[in-house]
């Protein structure tokens, strides 16, 4: 049992992060309808961005963990949002009026970019961290395994619940997240209305990236360690987990991610680790199968 | 409507068109402050492609769009509603995941306005169409036909329009809705002096409604004139208004 409860603690904290890579897929295709294959690679770079802003701020004196952290936090959501936005500026707007598949061409050709842009200026190596946040507490002991909650683990955790509540109240409450909405639904109407659809889908990029580097942060926090090829696995595992959630749903991207990281998790614990990409792939199969529009998501085809 | 005033609406030459297909062939119309304006005209006459080329969609190939003297041709959609110009349009358009209370506030947020300018609005909106404050919790999707024809109306009115465009209210409602939903319009109009552009197939309900008329065919405008005027034209009694009841 105690064996089970650590399992369950640790595939919630890998769930999180997957979670918080998730919306951005879900959010980007719920409002231009693509596939934004770069994001993997947005979150990878965030993780760099997180890397480099923690390596200066150690090197100039700063010692408060806690300062360090936040200014971490800040810096890389806002650069990793600058590359969001860059991208869905120079990649994706001039294509909207193309056919379908083009800015998905597109993407995985940015995809390639970010990878080869951070392999190049950043080397091919994999980077190291010392563990930053140490420390824990033992949840339960039986004498043979003793229950593990790391503070790392708790940050992780509580931050994608802060960052999700406040992202929650934008999208449901704010006139940016009406906004938002509305050129989901209808963007011819949502121009008839005076909502500047481009602008919107820009800051939807934004946004996207800016979780994305959260996830970028904790995942160094929790592995202690980043390199330029992590985008991809973690994209595609995201990606799936916001499929398998309902694309275009916010808390089946959350939902999803949840999901993909207890399987994967306790795949690992009771099977065998070298099959756990198959364990999380095979249940996506089986859930789309049964229910094609994943578990929160909604049929394509609208009353009107 | 003075001969010398500026009228708010000047459209003159339009032409636009869809890929090859030239929808718009040279129109000329005109909408003077507090003027209820009827564009009738068969399906497929290009009444709405004119409604959507005011906002840019499609865009004019050629000629000139004036709203208070002010060209607006090449302004884009966004633009266009911020200067209180307010469209219900072919199929509504309603959002159909967000509450008719959230429709309403789209329509707010077009413009800039006071929170007291606001709860204006919406007292206004919902006094002239109480069945939406029973709904105004209830996705924009679940509502009937004539509840989103409603709150479609209802929606554009938020943004506190200078001229109000309407798409075919009548469209697919039952006589009691229409009624009243004409009877909607006739109070802003007299009211609130609103001006008012109505796009209708129906043309005895908008020419009787209307102060000036313009028919369409083709593209074209081939005849324009007072609402009871043209009401009384042979043509148009022929081709609009009896062709159903002959049969």
């Amino acid at each position: 049992m105690d064996y089970f409860f650590q399992q369950l603690i640790n595939g919630l904290v890998l769930g999180s992060i997957y979670g918080l890579i998730a919306i951005g897929y879900t959010m980007v295709y719920g409002i231009v309808g693509m596939i934004n294959f770069a994001h993997g690679d947005i979150f990878m770079i965030g993780g760099f961005i997180a890397l480099i802003t923690f390596l200066i701020l150690v090197s100039i004196g700063l010692t408060m963990v806690p300062v360090i952290l936040l200014l971490v936090l800040l810096v890389a959501m806002a650069v990793t949002a600058l590359y969001g936005w860059t991208v869905e500026r120079i990649a994706y707007r001039p294509l909207r009026q193309s056919f379908r598949l083009a800015p998905m061409l597109s993407a995985i050709g940015m995809s390639f970019v970010l990878s080869n842009f951070a392999q190049v200026s950043q080397g091919a190596r994999v980077k190291p961290v010392p563990p930053i946040i140490t420390g824990g507490y033992t949840l339960h002991d039986s004498g043979n395994f003793a229950v593990q909650l790391s503070n790392v683990q708790i940050v992780v955790v509580a931050t994608t619940i802060v960052l999700l509540a406040v992202f929650s109240y934008i999208v449901a409450r704010t006139r940016f997240g009406r906004d938002m909405r509305a050129c989901e639904q209808d963007q011819t109407m949502a121009a008839l209305l005076g909502v500047d659809v481009d602008r919107t889908i820009s800051m939807t990029f934004v946004i996207g990236a800016a979780l994305a580097a959260v996830a970028g942060m904790m995942y160094l926090l929790y592995y202690g360690l980043v390199d330029f090829f992590m985008g991809f696995i973690a994209g595609i595992k995201a990606f799936t987990a916001a499929v398998l959630g309902g694309i275009g749903s916010l808390p089946g991207a959350m939902l999803g991610g949840l999901a993909i990281g207890l399987i994967e998790t306790f795949w690992s614990a009771y099977f065998s680790v070298e099959y756990k990409d198959v364990a999380a792939f095979s249940i996506l199969i089986v859930v789309l199968i049964f229910m094609p529009t994943g578990l929160l998501g909604r049929p394509e085809v609208e009353k009107v | 409507m003075s001969a010398a005033a500026t009228p708010l609406l000047a459209i003159r030459g339009l032409r636009a068109a869809y890929g090859k297909i030239e929808a718009l062939k040279g129109v000329d119309l005109d909408i003077a402050t507090g003027e209820i304006v009827a564009l009738i005209g068969a399906n497929g006459a290009g009444k709405s492609t004119l409604m959507m080329s005011i906002f840019g969609r499609p865009r004019a190939r050629a000629g000139h769009i004036l709203f208070g003297g002010r060209d607006i041709t090449a302004l884009p959609a966004h633009e266009v509603a911020r200067l209180r110009i307010a469209q219900s349009p072919e199929g509504r358009r309603i959002f159909p995941r967000m509450s008719v209370a959230e429709n309403l506030q789209m329509g707010a947020d077009a413009t800039p306005g006071s929170a007291a300018e606001r709860a204006m609005s919406l007292e206004r909106v919902l006094k002239l169409f109480p069945r939406l404050e029973e709904r105004m919790a209830q996705r924009g999707g679940t509502l009937s036909g004539g509840e989103q024809q409603m709150l479609a109306i209802g929606r554009a009115l938020m943004s506190r329009p200078r001229l109000l465009l309407l798409d075919e209210p009548s469209l697919g409602l039952a006589p009691l809705i229409t009624r009243q939903i004409f009877a909607a319009i006739r109070a802003l109009n007299r009211e609130d002096g609103l001006t008012v552009l109505i796009v209708e197939q129906n043309a005895n309900h908008a020419l009787r409604l209307a102060h000036r008329g313009y028919v369409m065919v083709n593209g074209l405008i081939t005849m324009s004139g007072g609402g009871m005027e043209l009401l009384q034209r042979p043509e148009i009694r022929a081709a609009y208004l009896e062709g159903g009841r002959r049969a």
